[in-house]
């Protein structure tokens, strides 16, 4: 038999050792995930992605189960409706899914779930509040709600599995179950160095970004695409600005060299350009050593004609700069233009040594 | 197979270190060539913790056992390099018991390195500034080079020699041709042929044909007077550069200093004229990363005050002194200058960068660009040349009165001179003062307990830090970073350069610590 497969009942084919979600994906077929993680060996902890396999007694994940030759998948019958339902049903009593007061509200898949599969109430009794940990916020990047964890595990398998920082695990068990740092510390305590892939792949609100509070929705920022500002891996970011601010950065999914990581800097350290400190008005220094502001065209013309007369009195190589390895191509471009073409220099260099 | 020489990774370049542990939990192998035993040792099938600047005679011995038990890649060396009788002829020089002597390392583990390395193919050599900076810095890429040679892995995806840039845009300031010998893409200034090229573009009547300075001659300069006025775009250069002191002087007795930049600094108390720039995501344009990929940079937000984008700046000043530019934003710098005169980069435009970005070189605008060079062990000029090389010590080293190394780097939380990672809320409650670290064994001897305050001194400065005792450090090693202002390693730091490159030797300096009280 070649590698064909049944997918509700249309002959599909598969790449040997395919999971199901995969090649039902390639079909054209989507099966919702939350503990799916890309990258990950997959867990099937939660079973949202359940699907009905013919002969098989009972329903399979279908992010963990392979695709056999011949194999008939049904991903949307009535049993698998009502299962998916009912595990959404319980995530929502978990814990405590009030959306207006959640940060991932507009952007959570439990949500987005809770909806398609049209939940109007609560099936089940809440999780006491007294049996929910407290809020970890401690730390001065990530607010760890654990009345909104569902324990998919994708913020664990991402600590281990992608970034490899080890520094979260599963701990205890049952209903004490709780993600935890080596000894249940808080993150900043611990083995956590703030890459902040955990918060990236939380499928839900209970990781989320302590910078970004109350700065904007989901849907209220523009996503813009760029390069961070720091090492040069040159990592990919999505930059979410509202009214012409950054709220918050998260990695560019895919994108090249990345693949959806960064690290604490280009994470977390954005918001340096709306310090009080920036330079905002050219400075000229004073004859007693203080410095005032000065308009551009002063302080233009300024250095233009003291070059000039440097140029005219001791020659164009006695003037020198240095370009800055920080800032743009194009800035760099510019630099070595105005000293070759201008002053008529090559003493032009830049800090490649540090 | 991955070896790392001199490189902090999952300090310096976090990011990346996360494909190597990846790669290292899917199977492969990892050797860290360190004198300290940074993280990514955890992940390390072998550490092996040579002394600092002991690398080119650590290299020659690893190749001197490759040579002697015939493990080179002959074919490789035969078909696609030039040089080996000289290489052989050195590295003789250096048998695994010698190059032990001088790296602090077992011949036995240099034997293991050799054989490690030939029993994988390819493999694949990273390193980063514990490798360049160095008096002999050039030697010791040219040691990585050479070793890579023999091992027959330049040329191919996950072989090679990987530099990884310790910043953003070293790559791109470079590639723009910020340096004292070449215009954008490399092409020589003393090049007649180049500069009539760039006399035509740039409509102007004569370029300058003579190399200019590096930077520490500029430096130099300005108190001999040799340098009259000297611009700093974006340099933090009194906490970056080393011997403190001194470098202050330097800028101090610049009779005409202009500064640009985003924030006041220790540099502009110096300065004539400070000119306000625009930052990082407050306009357009692009950066080039250490993968020679070219990357576009865009707007969220508009600089505060009067702040301008640095390439206008230029382009006032160069109107101010009589010459009118054409290009009115990063998109026609690049597009109608830059791509149109380096080769390498002509078929890069913006329209073609909306995603991933393009790796150089790119000749035509139908080029998918190259992500690995010198394919196949076809090097740009022919053959690839291996070089003999000879060991030399650190310009300074530790005697009766400096009887310690001191070793500078990065560390995870900041950046520099933490100009920008100090103004981001949150940074600095993880990472709040410099430490200097040391070994048990050296606080033992000195009595110095875990987070007390010493003095740090070498023949150049003094600085009180809080001492760090971790076993990350070998004994006789003191490692410091250049982060906070007041306990800046560069008040110690020695400035003496590669005499190529003049790439400063942070990595190793003489000093020695003592208990305050
Ligand atoms: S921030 Fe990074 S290191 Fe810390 S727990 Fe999350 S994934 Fe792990
Ligand atoms: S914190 Fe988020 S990612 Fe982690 S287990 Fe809970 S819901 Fe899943
Ligand atoms: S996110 Fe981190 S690793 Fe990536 S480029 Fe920025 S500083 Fe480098
Ligand atoms: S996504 Fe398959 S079990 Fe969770």
């Amino acid at each position: 038999m070649s590698d064909t497969f049944f997918l509700n009942g249309k002959e599909k084919p598969f790449k040997p050792g395919q999971m199901i979600l995969d090649a039902a994906r390639n079909g054209g077929i989507e099966i919702p995930t939350l503990c799916y993680l890309k990258g990950a060996a997959a867990t099937g902890a939660c079973r949202v992605c359940c699907v009905e396999v013919k002969g098989a007694r009972s329903l399979m994940a279908s992010c963990s189960t392979p695709v056999t030759a011949g194999m008939e998948v049904f991903t949307e019958t009535e049993l698998v409706h009502r299962s998916r339902k009912m595990i959404v049903e319980f995530m929502l009593a978990s814990g405590r899914h009030n959306c207006l007061m959640c940060e991932a509200n507009g952007n959570c898949r439990l949500q987005d779930l809770a909806y398609y599969y049209k939940i109007t109430k609560l099936q089940f009794p809440e999780k006491e509040i007294s049996d929910i940990y407290p809020t970890e916020d401690e730390n001065p990047f990530i607010v760890r709600d654990f009345s909104r964890c569902i324990l998919c595990g994708r913020c664990v398998q991402a600590c281990n599995e992608l970034v490899v920082n080890r520094a979260i695990s599963q701990g205890y068990r049952g209903a004490e179950s709780k993600i935890v740092t080596g000894g249940d510390l808080p993150y900043h305590e611990s083995e956590c160095v703030f890459c902040g892939q955990c918060v990236e792949v939380c499928p839900v609100g209970a990781l989320m970004e302590k910078k970004a509070k109350g700065l904007g929705r989901p849907w209220e920022v523009k996503k813009i695409r760029t390069t961070c500002p720091y090492c040069g891996v040159g990592c990919q970011q999505w930059l979410h600005v509202k009214d012409g601010k950054i709220v918050k950065v998260t990695a560019v999914e895919d994108a090249e060299p990345n693949k959806g990581r960064l690290c604490v800097k280009g994470r977390f350290a954005y918001d340096f350009i709306y310090s009080e400190d920036r330079l905002k008005t050219p400075l000229i220094r004073k004859k007693n050593g203080e410095f005032r502001e000065a308009s551009w065209d002063e302080a233009l013309d300024l250095v233009a004609s003291k070059f000039k007369e440097i140029i005219k009195k001791d020659g164009p190589d006695s003037i020198a700069g240095v370009s800055c390895a920080r800032s743009i191509n194009e800035d760099s471009y510019q630099m070595q233009k105005l000293f070759r073409a201008v002053i008529g220099t090559n003493n032009i260099d830049h800090c490649a040594r540090t | 197979m991955i070896l790392m020489v001199g490189t902090n990774m999952s300090e310096a370049h976090p990011v990346a270190s996360t494909f190597v542990k990846d790669a290292v939990l899917g199977g492969a192998q990892l050797i860290v060539v360190d004198p300290r035993r940074t993280d990514m040792v955890d992940f390390a099938q072998l550490h092996v913790p040579i002394k600092v600047g002991s690398d080119v005679a650590f290299i020659n011995g690893v190749m001197n056992v490759l040579i002697t038990e015939k493990l080179y890649d002959k074919k490789y060396v035969e078909s696609c390099t030039v040089g080996f009788e000289d290489l052989k002829k050195k590295v003789m020089e250096y048998p695994p018991e010698r190059a032990a002597e001088i790296s602090g390392v077992s011949a036995d583990t240099i034997r293991e390195v050799a054989h490690r390395l030939a029993s994988v193919k390819p493999a694949m050599l990273m390193y980063t500034l514990g490798i360049t900076e160095h008096t002999c810095g050039v030697n010791n890429v040219m040691s990585c080079a050479n070793l890579q040679m023999l091992l027959g892995n330049v040329g191919f995806e996950c072989g090679g020699v990987n530099p990884l840039r310790g910043q953003n845009n070293v790559q791109g300031a470079c590639d723009m041709g910020a340096l004292p010998n070449v215009f954008p893409g490399y092409q020589r200034v003393d090049n007649a042929q180049a500069r009539e090229k760039f006399m035509k573009a740039w409509n102007v009547q004569s370029l300058p044909e003579k190399p200019g300075m590096m930077m520490p001659t500029m430096m130099k300069n300005l108190t001999t007077g040799k340098v009259k006025a000297f611009y700093v775009f974006g340099e933090n250069l009194a906490n970056t550069e080393p011997d403190i002191h001194h470098v202050e002087q330097e800028l101090q007795s610049a009779e005409f200093l202009v500064c640009q930049d985003i924030f006041p600094t220790e540099t502009t108390r110096f300065a004539h004229v400070i000119l306000p720039a625009a930052a990082w995501s407050e306009n357009d344009g692009t950066f080039s990363s250490s993968e020679r990929r070219v990357n576009r940079v865009r707007t969220a937000s508009v600089p505060p005050g009067d702040a301008k984008p640095n390439w206008w700046i230029f382009k006032e000043i160069a109107k101010r002194m009589g010459h009118k530019w054409e290009s009115n934003s990063a998109q026609e710098i690049w597009d109608n200058e830059v791509s149109v005169l380096a080769p390498s980069l002509a078929g890069i435009q913006y329209a073609r960068l909306e995603n991933d970005g393009i790796q150089w070189p790119a000749p035509s605008k139908d080029h998918p660009g190259t992500p690995t060079l010198h394919k196949d062990g076809k090097f740009t000029c022919g053959l690839g040349v291996l070089k003999a090389i000879d060991w030399t010590p650190p310009a300074e080293v530790p005697d009766k009165e400096y009887p310690m190394v001191l070793s500078t780097g990065r560390r995870l939380y900041h950046y520099h001179t933490r100009t920008q990672t100090g103004r981001s809320q949150g940074i600095n409650d993880l990472l709040g003062e410099e430490t200097a670290d040391i070994s048990p064994a050296d606080a033992q001897a000195h009595g110095i307990s875990d987070g007390e305050i010493i003095a740090v001194k070498s023949r150049r400065g003094e600085v009180k830090v809080k001492a760090r005792v971790t076993n990350q450090v070998p004994e006789g090693l003191v490692w410091m970073a250049f982060h906070f202002r007041e306990a800046c390693a560069n008040w110690l730091t020695n400035p003496v350069y590669d005499p190529v490159t003049q790439t400063a030797e942070y990595k190793a300096c003489a000093v020695r610590i003592n208990r305050l009280t």
